[in-house]
């Protein structure tokens, strides 16, 4: 863990100024060890990291969690036996399940945070992720780099993944369980959105579109 | 040697939280956008407390249905039951799954009730400037972001067990009005933390410096 750098006086460098997000103290940006991690002196909050991941890799995690997000929905998470009567359901049956019985606002409520955002995100990844990997930097980088970091909160699967365990627990003494297919590939979906996030670093990706603009502001 | 802290706001200075590229404030007071990013610059996040209250108070008025109406109905041949989300929590204890209960009484019942509180406490000192453990406080606002997105497990519980306890007469859960309202508790308290500015908890120490 490395402490900002703050300035009392005033620096001269005004380009690698930055300010804490949450307590707005005014610092210098240091460079910082592969997987270090750069924290205000003020308030504590991390202000950046330099990610150990590269790009490969976030990239192929990325790509799994594409994977298993297919199959995360394209096969029923559990199923039940009670006395030879058996019923299984995939997510979207759950939130169609809601909708049909006057549950809209849950149904919604489900339906975005457990499959919109997490799928929203991942494209998104993969649309910024595989031109960067060929040293392109793609259209409207800005635009989805906002998007990603404000639908951040509203993807879910990690609460979804606890619940359907709970929901195992809960189900156990009263039925046979049939564990179904997505059940194991939200609990990979889980992992690979983790490490999704833990290698990807926001920050890498402004710096390269700051130099960018920058370089075309030379040829102009 | 607190006195001795700038901060960006001080120097006419502006971060933007998407990509924290600093721009000129009166610069952006002007136009109003990042030059990097786009994103709508603020000083401070915009009606910052006044939106967070109104969120909370939502929260608040929808935190008495949450808690007294049914969020689950399971029926059976031999018994049919209603539950609360503490009947519910009571009723996994009883019946022997205490490690459950404790995660379903700590997500669904002290998170939300944390939330509720830290985010009024929040609001409340901010507003009268106070200075009181500037830090601490910014630590309950990280804690509230943190553990807010926990609180949705009940409602995955209930949609997957609504969902696949359906085998006609001998089993069937549904989900109760409950459910919705703890729902929306749990969208209105995030949207109330994420309107929340913690640069606001730490500007009384800059202003006591300047008079
Ligand atoms: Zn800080």
């Amino acid at each position: 863990m490395y402490r900002g750098n703050h300035l009392i006086t005033m620096p001269n460098y005004p380009t690698h100024l930055i300010a804490c997000h949450e307590c707005d103290l005014l610092q210098r940006e240091i460079d910082l060890p592969l997987g270090g991690e750069a924290h205000c002196p003020r308030c504590g909050a991390m202000l950046y990291r330099s990610s150990p991941g590269t790009l490969d890799n976030t990239l192929a995690f990325a790509l799994a969690a594409a994977l298993l997000l297919v199959i995360a929905n394209a096969y029923p998470i559990l199923g039940i036996d009670i006395q030879g009567n058996t019923n299984a359901t995939h997510l979207f049956g759950a939130v169609r399940y809601l909708w049909n019985h006057e549950m809209h606002l849950l149904s919604v409520l489900v339906g975005v945070t457990t499959m919109i955002i997490p799928a929203l995100e991942i494209a998104m990844m993969l649309y910024l992720l595989l031109p960067l990997r060929l040293s392109i930097v793609p259209a409207g980088t800005p635009f989805i780099l906002r998007t990603l970091h404000s639908i951040k909160p509203w993807g879910m699967i990690e609460v979804f993944m606890l619940g359907i365990l709970v929901s195992l627990v809960k189900l156990k003494d009263d039925a046979a369980i049939i564990p179904g297919v997505a059940l194991w590939s939200f609990g990979g979906l889980t992992l690979m959105l983790a490490a999704v996030a833990s290698s990807f670093n926001p920050r890498d990706v402004w710096h390269k579109i700051g130099t960018e603009s920058g370089r075309e502001q030379q040829h102009e | 040697m607190s006195n001795l802290w700038i901060t960006a706001a001080e120097q006419g200075l502006c971060s933007c939280h998407v990509c924290g590229l600093l721009s000129k404030s009166h610069q952006a007071n002007l136009s109003g956008f990042c030059p990097r990013c786009g994103n709508r610059l603020h000083l401070r996040k915009n009606d910052s407390v006044v939106r967070c209250w109104a969120f909370l108070i939502s929260a608040y008025i929808l935190y008495i249905p949450a808690n007294l109406l049914t969020i689950m109905e399971t029926g059976s041949l031999f018994k049919h039951r209603k539950d609360t989300i503490m009947s519910g929590v009571v009723h996994l204890w009883k019946t022997g799954f205490e490690g459950i209960a404790a995660i379903v009484f700590i997500a669904s019942i002290m998170v939300p009730l944390f939330k509720l509180i830290v985010l009024t406490l929040l609001l409340v000192s901010v507003q009268r400037r106070s200075m009181w453990l500037i830090r601490q406080r910014t630590w309950l606002y990280r804690v509230v972001e943190l553990v807010g997105r926990w609180s949705m497990l009940d409602i995955y519980v209930v949609t997957i067990l609504a969902a696949v306890v359906q085998i006609q007469s001998l089993a069937t859960v549904t989900a109760g009005p409950g459910a919705i309202a703890f729902g929306a508790v749990v969208v209105l308290t995030m949207f109330s933390a994420l309107y929340f500015d913690p640069r606001l908890i730490w500007d009384p120490l800059q202003k006591k410096r300047t008079t």
